[in-house]
């Protein structure tokens, strides 16, 4: 009984660190409709320059990933523009050529951060990692609970920005009726570009997340974009509360296999809850 | 490339061509390999290379191979074994290579076997793990230091016993290496009666070990061996430190790579201490040989311009070895003909940088070097601290023992 508690208290952890790293895909993928593979490789990119900054000036990683957020903002206007350029405005097969546009950014990016770092694996150091709470016998890792803490944040915010002002509300209906809102005398490549940089700058913390549950290195993306692809599928396409609980359920669903199961078999749980949830519900948990 | 720069380049080239013209009348002599260069085996792959690579510029240095330069032809696998047979085809049918060397690591090389069997070429094996058991191919010799396959798992166990161990929990990533290891401690476990409480597999890309270390630290274990690959190693490390192991645990460790690099070592810090692991080489007096401090004095300065592991115990002096072996044979040969050169190195004991090197027929180490050695009084961030001999004390084998287990584990961290 006390291994199963313990199983999903770690999975509620886990789940809302996956939320964290899957929530701006959910904003790119999800409401903008951009087939942004480079998603993990921007997250892994988010962590180098986390590492740079807690190596070079000693900076705690969150304030690191907060501090890199203008520059990642930025980062994600421009590609988005260069993307909507040379894709998204010549017509119907922005779809495929998109997916290729982004991979190939993101083994630009993966190159890039060999080049500059090397292969080895890099991590960062604050107060909060190696060490744990105790509650008598049970102990939980104090960099999961920040984790925890930072993602529920940033998932909570970024939900209340989008319902709740009025850029937010824009981005929101340029993903319902882009059309419409262009007829209402709004540019919605404009929008669509700021809900862009918006997804990528919260990269930033995220980033910083990622490097403080575990170690990077330069091809590490790859492990997580069937992760974070599932989690916003699962959630329903634009649903930053649904990505959150998605996310929640895939962290408890896995640290229950890895406790209780059996290791080997929590690689298929994301995919057999995916294929379940579009079995089931088409749309996903609180779809559009 | 500025004009100017291309000029004088080519000039100098021309030069040192005229100055050894012996060598540029001959073609050069290819040696295959492909190399992980990206993934999560490029750090051991880079610094592999960078080992050949001197090997290589030293023997070109001395003027080559029965009169030819030696190049290397090197492709990434990115750590994958769906890239390998690919390679290895086209580095034999289409660059026409003159020798292979295997890529590091069990998983890149695994499925290279078959192909290299069927066409009946020489294999230089880098630090795979028992690749060959199931192939059988009679021209393959592994420069690791394992020796017999159950050799590596039984000094572990011998350990753990002597320190009061009875039974066993055992965790281990979910490919070719690991599971080899892990197939060699069941048999020894079962062999000498040792249960085993804990037998579990995690999948590559595990994010977060918390809950396989909770699920195994209820298992309480006495003795807990651990097969696992760079990126898990250093989260296994930290989940344990957190969660704890408990006190019934005597020795941890055994099959963790990882733990061999210069990142991954600084990175864990303390974390480090009291884990029980293998390893290749070591800063001891015991392990210089003829040529060794030479080869880390060249080792150590290119390692920083290439940006490959500052330390390069591991791997990087075992490439250069395999470079050595290959020299001698060659050399004693006359010839390039692969199957003599099989024949010389397993009839042959061979000096080599890591010390003398016989195989036995499976073309794995006669005898085993493998070492096991304690982590102790390792602090935080500091690289350089691993330069100097003490901090991984040596426990196996015998001859080269530096001093006895702390056990139990948790009383060894502090």
């Amino acid at each position: 009984m006390d291994l199963l508690l313990g199983a999903v208290v770690l999975g509620v952890l886990l789940g809302c660190f996956y939320a964290a790293v899957s929530v701006g895909l959910s904003v790119a993928f999800g409401l903008l409709d951009v087939p942004h593979v480079a998603h993990p490789a921007f997250l892994v990119l988010a962590s180098y320059g986390v590492f740079q900054l807690n190596e070079s000036y000693d900076i705690d990683p969150l304030l690191a990933g907060l501090a890199i957020t203008p520059l990642f903002f930025l980062f994600g206007l421009l590609a988005y523009r260069v993307y909507y350029e040379t894709f998204e405005r010549r017509g119907s097969d922005a779809g495929v050529r998109g997916i290729a546009f982004f991979f190939g950014i993101a083994f630009i990016i993966e190159v890039l951060i060999i080049l500059q770092f090397g292969v080895d694996q890099r991590s960062v150091s604050a107060t909060y990692i190696g060490k744990s709470w105790r509650f008598g016998e049970f102990r939980i890792p104090i960099r999961q609970l920040v984790a925890f803490a930072v993602a529920l944040a940033l998932t909570v915010l970024l939900a209340m920005y989008l319902s709740k002002t009025f850029m937010g509300r824009a981005i929101r209906a340029v993903a319902q009726d882009e059309e419409a809102l262009r007829l209402m005398g709004a540019n919605p490549v404009r929008i669509k570009q700021f809900a862009f940089g918006i997804a990528t700058a919260v990269l930033g913390i995220a980033g910083a997340l990622l490097i403080i549950v575990a170690p990077v290195e330069p091809t590490l993306d790859r492990a997580y974009i069937g992760r974070t692809f599932c989690v916003v599928v699962m959630a329903g396409l634009g649903s930053i509360s649904g990505t959150l609980i998605a996310a929640i359920i895939l962290g408890v669903a896995e640290s229950i296999v890895l406790t209780l199961f059996g290791a080997s078999w929590a690689p298929a749980i994301s995919f057999a809850m995916l294929l379940g949830v579009l079995a089931v519900r088409p749309q996903g948990l609180l779809g559009r | 490339m500025k004009r100017r720069t291309f000029l004088g380049g080519a000039m100098a080239v021309a030069v040192v061509g005229h100055g050894s013209s012996a060598l540029a009348q001959q073609p050069p002599i290819k040696i295959g390999m492909s190399m992980p260069q990206t993934g999560g085996l490029a750090g051991g792959g880079k610094a592999s290379l960078l080992g050949i690579e001197i090997w290589r510029d030293d023997v070109n240095a001395k003027g080559g191979l029965l009169g030819r330069k030696i190049e290397l032809v090197v492709y990434d696998d990115k750590s994958s074994a769906s890239e390998t047979p690919a390679i290895y085809a086209k580095l034999v049918d289409v660059d026409k290579v003159d020798l292979l060397f295997a890529p590091y690591a069990t998983v890149p090389t695994a499925p290279i076997m078959p192909f290299v069997k069927q066409r009946g070429l020489l294999l230089m094996g880098n630090f795979s793990f028992q690749v060959n058991s199931k192939v059988g191919h009679d021209m393959w010799f592994n420069n690791a230091p394992w020796g017999p396959a159950d050799s590596w798992a039984a000094s572990f166990l011998d350990l753990a016993q002597k320190a009061g161990g009875k039974n066993m929990a055992l965790l281990t990533a979910d490919q070719e290496f690991a599971q080899n290891l892990a197939l060699t401690a069941r048999d020894v476990a079962k062999k000498r009666n040792i249960p085993i409480v804990f037998d579990q597999t995690y999948p590559p890309n595990t994010v977060e070990f918390s809950s396989i270390i909770r699920a195994l630290k209820a298992a309480k274990p006495d003795i807990v061996y651990v097969a696992s690959y760079p990126p898990d190693s250093a989260g296994i490390l930290r989940a344990v430190n957190e969660i704890g192991i408990g006190d019934s645990v005597k020795i941890f460790g055994g099959g963790m790579v990882g733990l061999q690099f210069a990142a991954v070592m600084s990175n864990l810090g303390s974390l480090l201490n009291g884990v029980v692991n293998y390893n290749t080489w070591l800063p001891e007096k015991s392990m210089y040989f003829d040529g060794t401090k030479e080869f880390f004095d060249k080792y150590t300065k290119r390692a920083v311009e290439a940006k490959v592991d500052p330390l390069g115990y591991y791997l990087a002096p075992f490439g250069y070895a395999m470079g050595q072996m290959i020299e001698a044979a060659v050399g004693a040969t006359k010839s390039l003909d692969q199957k003599g050169i099989a024949k010389y190195l397993r009839e042959n004991e061979h000096k080599t940088i890591v010390g003398p090197i016989a195989f036995s027929a499976d073309g794995e180490r006669k005898e085993t070097a493998t070492l096991q050695a304690q982590f102790r009084g390792v602090k935080d961030k500091d690289i350089e601290q691993f330069r100097t001999s003490g901090k991984q004390v040596i426990l196996f084998p015998d001859k080269l023992k530096a001093g006895e287990l702390i056990s139990p584990f948790e009383a060894a961290r502090n």
